[in-house]
């Protein structure tokens, strides 16, 4: 598998009271083509900040990457010019949002918003593009096309939004969808629709699609690879089923124990102590220390590098990359 | 001016409420007796050559001070001019003004207001125009301004713009800026739309209509504003027929001749009265929180 995107120790600041804050730190991965990959972690791990350097949306003046590249396509991202970056986006990459009530503009109708990027990337007709809006809608299951093309959004449920938008989404037929939390707003039934919309036209478009969710759930049941970020840096990355087998980092085991067991054996959810540290007070050594139930003394001396203990599996944890813990 | 703290909730002109806002426009009181009363002197404006046939600036010295009768209806001045053709004529002048002022003001107000909300490197220097703007009472800017290009209908009209431009700026930015924060203006780029279609087709759809309120409002003050500075003698110069001038010409022979002062007065009061029953009727239907209320 080619890579698509690839991202190399992409380093992201903003702008603080005191001076540059340093949000996202060495983040290191490729994305191939047609692949599905997950990234989990809490609120504020840095996530949806690695998603948007993806797309230059970060605002010019308020955030900088003072290290790193993002490469697609020979380009990259992160020093392209507005222009390059503009025929880029919602050609080649698109994204999904998190809360469907607010990604589209309700004065204008479904039939517009849809047509915007086909018009401006492909030069389309209005009625070309109008045909090509309808057989969108048709892809991503909304009954009566052809009528509901014109209404304006409003009319649409926070689920049939959020269809809309993948449609919006895969109107050029990107070659790497982001999915920014695209089920966190909507209700459990409409997730697992929605889930399995993105699934088909994964497999159907035979695009690459991240996953942004704090979900494990719903990244297992959708990725094949996920990449676990805790404080702006990823601390494990693994295939699916290896990192549901046997997590390696304790954040990850953390996170796999917080999940309500299926056979609802457990009164009360595991919760990790503690909260995702500041990024305006750097910790020194592990960032997950403080929280870390297998604290050692070295952890809170040196941080941990991101050690490969297979071709597929990297782990950022001292303790468990030792020569002789590994394997 | 803080009656016009209109919310600027996104989206208060989306189409979902179109039709629900006709029809609470035209159910509400205040906004149809205003409709009325502009849509009346509006039609007295236009179609004054048929309403009268005497020509406004005839003088029939024969006929000074003539007092309200059946020949001349509004009674006629000190060059016995027909008072009752000169105010129809000086409506044309004088909404023509308010018109132009208003419409104006919302162009250039909703261009100011967009641009320094979408570039925030230009935000501080526009906004910094607009306060030193706002600092002068509206009607000694437009005094200083008409007095420095001359007392002509055009300098009145930019004069009164100058004025009013500020207030519709900030309340088209104060609306931009929330609205640019949304998630479909990022979606909008995400699809690679440019700064200039973002601003035109996203932002500013969703951001004027509290602008629409103000603007009604600056067409009352505009009309009033006219009048004053007519009434000062900066304003529209004689011999042509504008509310403002016939009181100021008018003002000397009060106590004698009272009439020359009334009519073109009446007219101001209620074309100022009827664009401020439209604008509250525009308010209470676009602002949500009054809406809420109801």
């Amino acid at each position: 598998m080619s890579a698509l995107v690839s991202i190399d120790k992409l380093t992201v600041q903003f702008r603080g009271d005191r001076g540059w804050i340093t949000v996202v730190e060495d983040v290191s991965f490729a994305l191939g083509e047609g692949e599905c990959v997950g990234v989990v972690g809490e609120s504020g791990s840095g996530k949806s900040v690695t998603a948007l350097s993806m797309l230059g949306l970060h605002p010019r003046g308020a955030a900088r990457f003072p290290s790193g590249s993002i490469l697609y396509a020979g380009l990259d991202l992160l020093r392209a010019s507005q222009r390059d970056l503009r025929a880029v986006r919602g050609r080649d990459i698109a994204m999904v949002f998190q809360d469907p009530m607010s990604s589209l503009n309700p004065v204008l109708t479904i039939c517009d918003q849809i047509c915007e990027s086909l018009r401006l990337h492909q030069g389309l007709s209005r009625a070309v593009a109008r045909r090509r809006a309808i057989e969108l809608l048709d892809l991503v299951r909304i009954a009566d096309a052809a009528r509901r093309v014109d209404e304006y959004p409003h009319r649409f449920s926070g689920g049939m939004r959020q269809r809309v938008m993948i449609a919006i989404a895969i109107a050029c037929r990107p070659r790497l969808l982001i999915a920014d939390e695209p089920t966190t707003a909507l209700d459990v039934t409409i997730q697992a629709q929605i889930l399995e919309l993105l699934r088909d036209l994964h497999e159907e478009l035979g695009m690459a699609v991240l996953l942004i969710s704090h979900d494990l759930g719903v990244i297992a049941e959708f990725a094949r690879r996920v990449v676990v970020m805790y404080a702006g840096r990823i601390v494990e990355d693994a295939p699916v089923d290896v990192l549901f087998a046997s997590p390696r980092h304790p954040y990850t085991e953390g996170l796999m124990a917080s999940m309500p067991p299926l056979d609802g054996g457990a009164d009360r959810l595991y919760a990790i102590p503690g909260r995702i540290p500041d990024p305006d007070e750097p910790i020194p050594g592990c960032r997950f220390g403080p929280r870390c139930p297998h604290l050692e003394p070295v952890c809170s001396v040196s941080a941990p590098e991101l050690v490969a203990i297979s071709e597929t599996h990297r782990v950022r944890c001292t303790p468990r990359t030792r020569p002789g813990v590994r394997g | 001016m803080t009656d016009l703290a209109v919310g600027s909730f996104p989206g208060a002109l989306a189409p979902r409420r179109r039709f629900v806002l006709l029809r609470r426009l035209a159910a509400h009181r205040s906004f149809q007796i205003g409709l009325v009363l502009v849509a009346l002197l509006a039609l007295a404006a236009i179609f004054a050559p048929f309403l009268t046939s005497a020509d406004p600036s005839a003088m029939k010295v024969r006929f000074r001070f003539r007092p309200p009768s059946a020949a001349f209806p509004f009674g006629t001045d000190n060059f016995g001019r027909d008072i009752f053709t000169r105010v129809l004529y000086g409506a044309r002048v004088s909404l023509w003004i308010g018109l132009v002022v208003a419409v104006s003001t919302g162009v250039i107000g909703a261009a100011i207001g967009v641009l320094a909300a979408q570039f925030r490197r230009l935000d501080p220097f526009l906004m910094r125009c607009m306060d030193a703007l706002m600092s002068f009472p509206a009607i000694l800017l437009a005094l200083g301004v008409t007095a420095a290009l001359g007392p002509r209908m055009d300098s009145v009209i930019i004069a009164l713009t100058v004025a009013y431009v500020p207030a519709g700026a900030r309340i088209v930015r104060a609306s931009a800026l929330v609205v640019r924060e949304l998630d479909y203006i990022a979606a909008a780029r995400i699809a690679g739309a440019s700064n200039a279609r973002i601003m035109i087709r996203h932002i500013l759809p969703n951001s004027v209509s509290p602008l629409l309120v103000h603007v009604t409002f600056v067409f009352a003050y505009a009309i009033l504003s006219e009048a004053a500075l007519s009434f000062l003698g900066v304003g529209v110069p004689p011999p042509t027929a504008s509310w403002g001038n016939i009181i100021a010409e008018g003002r000397d022979y009060a106590t004698e001749a009272w009439w020359v002062m009334l009519f073109p007065g009446l007219g101001i009061t209620l074309s100022a009265l009827g664009l401020n029953l439209l604008g509250d009727g525009l308010r209470d239907v676009l602002d949500p929180r009054l809406n809420w209320r109801a």
